[in-house]
C-alpha cells in the first residue's frame, strides 16, 4: 500500500459515504532540534510522525478527519469519518459552496537542497551551536544560546477532481542570541534574528549565516545594550533594518490580506481585517514604493513550494502595486466566495491539520537606495532593528513593535546605541509615510505564524529590505 | 486502545531501550493516544469541523552521561525500534549533559478526577447542536467560535520501574456575537460536555455585544479598570510562562522571589492539575499535585522539573513539559483564588441606558460599583512581552470595553493599547477587590486552563487609542 494508495483510499471512502468532493495528504516529516546554552548542549529532539488527512466536502459542509495509520482500512475509515462530520456540520448550515476551478495534474516537486540538514553529523551540528554560545558567554552574556531546527516533509496529495502530487520539501535554519541581565530588566541581541534565519534550503543556509563569527559581538552589544540611553519617546523618523521590517510585512500586510480573514471565518480568533473586498484594486495601501508580492515560487524562500495542500500550483502574484491593493491569499473555497479565480495559498501544518489560507512568500520588492543612503538622508530620527515583541490588534491595523537595539540618526550619521526601542502606528499610515526603501533584500523566514482553531503553525517567508517612515511614535514604555 | 495497551507500548519502548542500549542506560518513554474534535462556526454557520486519532510516543534516554529526546506516532515494532535506535544514537552524539538529574522513581500516582465518557467519546452532532444553539440564542446577530473536546489516554514508563497511567476529558467553548464591528464574548472550559449551554454562553456574547455598540474613543492614560475572567486569564498565563517557571527563574530571568510579598494581599495563586480533569502526572512521570505559588500576596514557590528542581535544590512539582529543557516547566492549570464572599450587587443597578447588558455577572457589577471613573475590560489580546524580567506586557483589549462613572457602565469605548508591567499591576495595594466566583478559561490547547473571578485594579497603563 503505497502512500497515494492510502489517500485514494480516503478519498473514495469520503466520496462513497455522500460527499461530492473529498481530498486526502499523506504527510511524512522528520523533525529535528537542538539547543545549545553558554557553552553546553541543551536540549536535542528528533520527531518522525506519519499520518493522513482527509477532507470531504458533502452539499455546503466540510468535514476533516485524520490518523497516523495508512492501512486501507484506516484510510477507508478516516473518509467515512470525514463524510459523517461533514453531515454535522450541516446542523448549522452556511451558504453554498464553490471551489475555483484549478486543472488536475500528476506532478512531482522538490525543494533545492545542496546538503542534505538531516545528513549532517549531529556531532558537527552540536559543535557549531556550543562554540557560538561559548564564545558568547565569553563574551559577557549572562545567557548564550543557539538554536537549530530542521524539518524533512514528504506529503502525497489525491483529490476526488484527479490531483496526485508528491512533493518533498526540506526546511532548515538557525540563530545564536545573548542576552544580558541587569538590575531589573534583560537586554538581549540575536543574529541573523531571534531564533534564527530560515529557508527551503540544505544545511548550506545554516553554514552562510557564520554564526561563530558575530558570536561575540552580540554578547558585547547586549552587555552595552544595559547601560545605553533609553529609546526617546516622541515621534520621529524611523528607519527599520531589514528583519524587523519583514515581521512588520507579516503581521500588518501578510495577515490583513488572508482571504478568510477579509471573510470573518477567523473572526472568533485570529481575528478580521481592516481590508474590504470592495475596495481591492483601489484601496491606497502604502506610498508608490510598496509593492508587495505573493511569491512561493523563490527558490530557498521558507514560503515556497511546488503546489499548495489543495493541489494549486506555486504562482507569483502582486499583493500591492504602487501602493494601491490588489491582490489577496486564498483558497479555492474562499476565492469562489469572494469572486475571484485563484485560490493557491492554502497549507496545512502536518497530517492532522485542516488545510487553512495561509501566507507563502510576502515581500517587498527591492527599492532604489540602500541603507547607508537611508541614513545619509536623515536628519533625525532612529534606526531600530531585529524584532524583540509583537503585538496587533485583531483588524490589523494597531500595532506595536519592540526591537533589541536601536541607534540614535543625527545629521545623516549613526550615533548611540539606544535601549529598550518601540514603536507604533496604523498599518496602512505607517506603508503611506515610508519614503526611503533599500534594494538590499533578504528572504527573512518566519517560522512560527501561528493561527487556527486546533492550533497550526505555518513556515512564511518575507523579502524585506530596510526602509524608512516618517514622522513615527517611538519610546513607547510602562 | 486499552490502558493496557498504552502501557504496554510504554514499557515495549524502555525494553527496547534496555535492550539496545545496555542496562545502563536510563529512559522514560511517554504513549498518550488523543481523540480531538473542534467545531468551528464563523459567519453563524459551520465552516470547519475537524476530528483527529492520534498516537505518540515521547522517549527520553540518558546513556553515557549524554541526553537526547526523540518523538513519533508510529507505534508498530519496527517504528518504536527506529525511535529508540535513533534516540541512542542521538545521545552517543551529544555532549555530556552534566545536569542530568536522574529518573523519577516509583511512586504511586495520585487519584485524577474520573473521566466523564460521554465527553471522551462526543460525536460531531453534540459538538454542532452546542453551535446551534449559541447561534440561535444569539438574536440574530454574527456569530463564531468553536466547540470542542478532547480526550487523552497516556501512560508513563521508565528504566528505574515507575509506571503511570492516566485519562483526561475536557469540553470547551468560545464564541462571540458581532454587532456593527463590536464583539461580545462567552468563553468556557469543563470536564463534562453536557455543562456546556450553548444557549447561555450565546445569550452571554450576544448581551456584550448588543452593550458594545457604538463605542467611542478615549485618550490614553492609567485608568482603573475591572477587568472579566477572559481578561485575569492573559495574566495567569503570562505570569506563569515567565514568572514561575523555574529555568526562568533559574537564569535570573523571571521577577519572582520566593519569600518576598510581591502581590496585593489579595492576590492569592494556585495551579491545580487535578482540580479538573487531568493527567495524574507530567512528562517526568512526577505526580501532579496543586501548588501554591502565591499566597496572600507573598510569592512562595515556583514550577519546577527534576532539572530546574535540582539546580535549585528543590524537588521537582510535577511541571516537567516535552522540551521542557529549552522552555522550562510550566504551570497550566493556574487559579486566581476568589474572594470569600463578594458584595452582593444587582446586575441591573450596574449597567445603564445602551451599556445594558455589558455586566452580566453579580461579581462583576459587585467591583464595577466600586469605581468612580474606570474602565470595564472583558479581554486582552495579542499580549507579547517586553521585557521579561519586568514583565512589562504590550496588547489590546478586545471583546469589550465600556467606561465607568460613579459605579455605573455608561457607554461603550473603542478598544485601547496598553504597556503594562503584570506584577506591578497586581502589586501591594494595587488590587482593590475580587469577584466571589473563579471562570475557568480554556486555553489553546487542551489540558491547560486558567481560572479566575473578575477582578478591580487601581491602575493599569493604557498607551494608545484605537487610531494610534
Amino acid at each position: 500500500m503505497t502512500e497515494f494508495d492510502a489517500a485514494s483510499a480516503a478519498v473514495q471512502a469520503a466520496l462513497d459515504a455522500g460527499a461530492r468532493y473529498a481530498d486526502a495528504r499523506v504527510m511524512h516529516r522528520r523533525y529535528e532540534s537542538m539547543t545549545a546554552r553558554n557553552g553546553d548542549v541543551e536540549e536535542l529532539t528528533q520527531d518522525e510522525s506519519i499520518g493522513l488527512g482527509v477532507r470531504a466536502l458533502v452539499g455546503a459542509s466540510w468535514g476533516f478527519h485524520a490518523v497516523p495509520d495508512l492501512s486501507d482500512a484506516a484510510a477507508r475509515d478516516a473518509g467515512r469519518r470525514a463524510a459523517r462530520t461533514a453531515m454535522a456540520s450541516a446542523r448549522v448550515p452556511g451558504p453554498p459552496v464553490d471551489l475555483v476551478a484549478v486543472e488536475a495534474v500528476a506532478a512531482s516537486w522538490a525543494s533545492d537542497c545542496r546538503i542534505d540538514p538531516l545528513g549532517v553529523p549531529l556531532s558537527d551540528k552540536g559543535d557549531l551551536l556550543v562554540a557560538a554560545t561559548r564564545t558568547m558567554a565569553e563574551h559577557g552574556a549572562d545567557l548564550a544560546e543557539g538554536l537549530y531546527q530542521i524539518w524533512d516533509t514528504a506529503k502525497w496529495f489525491v483529490s476526488s477532481e484527479g490531483h496526485r502530487i508528491d512533493q518533498r520539501i526540506r526546511e532548515c535554519g538557525g540563530g545564536i542570541s545573548a542576552t544580558s541581565i541587569g538590575d531589573g530588566e534583560t537586554q538581549r541581541r540575536s543574529w541573523p534574528s531571534y531564533r534564527g534565519q530560515y529557508g527551503t534550503t540544505g544545511w548550506e543556509l545554516v553554514e552562510s549565516l557564520d554564526l561563530a563569527a558575530h558570536a561575540a559581538q552580540i554578547a558585547e552589544e547586549s552587555r552595552a545594550l544595559l547601560t545605553a540611553p533609553q529609546c526617546p519617546a516622541g515621534e520621529t523618523d524611523l528607519i527599520l533594518g531589514g528583519e524587523q521590517l519583514a515581521l512588520q510585512i507579516h503581521e500588518s500586510v501578510g495577515h490583513a490580506i488572508e482571504l478568510d480573514r477579509i471573510l470573518g471565518w477567523e473572526a472568533a480568533f485570529a481575528g478580521t481585517s481592516w481590508l474590504d473586498l470592495a475596495q481591492l484594486g483601489s484601496l491606497r495601501y502604502g506610498s508608490e514604493l510598496m509593492n508587495i508580492t505573493i511569491d512561493p515560487t523563490i527558490p530557498g524562500a521558507l514560503g515556497s513550494f511546488g503546489f499548495d495542500d489543495e493541489g494549486s500550483p506555486a504562482v507569483k502574484r502582486d499583493a500591492v502595486r504602487d501602493g494601491r491593493w490588489v491582490g489577496v491569499l486564498a483558497g479555492r473555497d474562499s476565492a469562489a466566495v469572494a469572486g475571484l479565480d485563484y485560490g493557491g495559498s492554502v497549507r496545512a501544518d502536518g497530517w492532522a491539520r485542516l488545510p487553512m489560507v495561509r501566507m507563502t512568500n510576502v515581500g517587498l520588492e527591492p527599492g532604489p537606495h540602500t541603507l547607508e543612503e537611508i541614513i545619509a538622508a536623515t536628519d533625525d530620527g532612529v534606526l531600530m532593528d531585529l524584532n524583540r515583541s509583537w503585538s496587533i490588534d485583531d483588524k490589523r491595523l494597531n500595532f506595536q513593535f519592540g526591537c533589541e537595539v536601536g541607534w540614535e540618526i543625527k545629521k545623516g550619521r549613526r550615533g548611540r546605541m539606544l535601549r529598550n526601542p518601540t514603536y507604533t502606528g496604523i498599518g496602512p499610515l505607517f506603508w503611506r509615510s515610508m519614503d526611503m526603501l533599500s534594494g538590499e533584500t533578504v528572504p527573512w523566514g518566519t517560522p512560527n505564524c501561528g493561527k487556527g482553531q486546533p492550533g497550526q503553525i505555518g513556515h512564511t517567508g518575507h523579502p524585506a529590505a530596510p526602509a524608512r517612515f516618517r514622522n513615527v511614535r517611538v519610546g513607547v514604555s510602562a | 486502545m486499552s490502558a493496557r495497551s498504552e502501557l504496554e507500548l510504554a514499557g515495549q519502548v524502555i525494553e527496547l531501550v534496555r535492550r539496545l542500549g545496555g542496562p545502563a542506560a536510563q529512559a522514560e518513554a511517554v504513549v498518550t493516544r488523543a481523540d480531538l474534535a473542534l467545531t468551528r462556526f464563523a459567519n453563524s454557520a459551520i465552516h470547519q469541523n475537524v476530528a483527529e486519532s492520534t498516537v505518540g510516543v515521547r522517549l527520553r534516554v540518558h546513556v553515557d552521561g549524554r541526553t537526547a529526546a526523540g518523538s513519533g506516532s508510529v507505534v508498530t515494532t519496527d517504528g518504536l525500534g527506529a525511535l529508540v535506535e535513533r534516540t541512542l544514537a542521538a545521545a552517543r552524539l551529544c555532549p555530556p549533559d552534566p545536569g542530568w538529574p536522574g529518573l523519577t522513581p516509583p511512586t504511586p500516582a495520585p487519584d485524577a478526577p474520573p473521566v466523564d465518557e460521554a465527553t471522551a467519546h462526543a460525536e460531531p452532532d453534540q459538538r454542532a447542536d452546542r453551535v446551534g444553539a449559541f447561534v440561535a440564542a444569539a438574536g440574530g446577530l454574527t456569530t463564531a467560535g468553536y466547540c470542542r473536546t478532547a480526550h487523552r489516554s497516556s501512560a508513563f514508563a521508565n528504566s528505574a520501574g515507575h509506571t503511570a497511567y492516566g485519562r483526561s476529558a475536557e469540553a470547551a467553548m468560545d464564541g462571540i456575537a458581532r454587532r456593527d464591528g463590536a464583539d461580545g464574548v462567552a468563553r468556557r472550559c469543563v470536564d463534562r460536555l453536557s455543562d456546556l449551554d450553548g444557549t447561555e454562553l450565546g445569550a452571554h456574547a450576544a448581551a456584550k455585544a448588543q452593550a458594545a455598540a457604538d463605542p467611542v474613543e478615549l485618550p490614553p492614560g492609567r485608568y482603573e479598570v475591572v477587568f472579566e475572567p477572559a481578561a485575569v486569564a492573559d495574566l495567569l498565563q503570562n505570569l506563569s510562562w515567565f514568572g514561575f517557571n523555574g529555568k526562568r527563574y533559574a537564569e535570573r530571568q523571571s521577577f519572582a522571589e520566593p519569600g518576598a510579598a510581591q502581590f496585593d494581599r489579595q492576590v492569592t495563586l494556585v495551579d491545580d492539575p487535578l482540580g479538573a480533569s487531568g493527567l495524574p502526572f507530567d512528562a517526568e512521570g512526577t505526580g501532579r499535585r496543586a501548588v501554591t505559588l502565591v499566597e496572600a500576596g507573598t510569592t512562595l514557590a515556583v514550577a519546577h522539573d527534576r532539572r530546574t528542581a535540582a539546580e535549585a535544590g528543590a524537588q521537582s512539582t510535577g511541571h516537567a513539559i516535552a522540551g521542557g529543557a529549552t522552555w522550562g516547566p510550566m504551570a497550566r492549570n493556574l487559579r486566581l483564588s476568589p474572594a470569600a464572599a463578594g458584595p452582593a450587587s444587582a446586575v441591573g443597578r450596574s449597567t445603564t441606558g445602551a451599556a445594558a447588558g455589558a455586566v452580566v455577572d453579580t461579581d462583576t457589577a459587585a467591583l464595577v460599583a466600586g469605581v468612580r471613573r474606570g474602565l470595564l475590560v472583558t479581554d486582552l489580546w495579542y499580549t507579547r512581552v517586553l521585557d521579561p524580567k519586568s514583565l512589562v506586557v504590550t496588547g489590546l483589549t478586545r471583546n469589550g470595553v465600556w467606561l465607568i462613572e460613579d459605579g455605573t457602565v455608561v457607554r461603550a469605548v473603542r478598544d485601547l493599547r496598553f504597556t503594562e508591567s503584570y506584577p506591578r499591576a497586581l502589586g501591594p495595594g494595587a488590587v482593590l477587590g475580587l469577584g466571589s466566583r473563579a471562570v475557568r478559561q480554556p486555553d489553546r490547547v487542551d489540558g491547560a486552563w486558567w481560572a479566575a473571578p473578575s477582578v478591580r485594579l487601581a491602575s493599569w497603563h493604557f498607551t494608545g487609542g484605537a487610531s494610534g
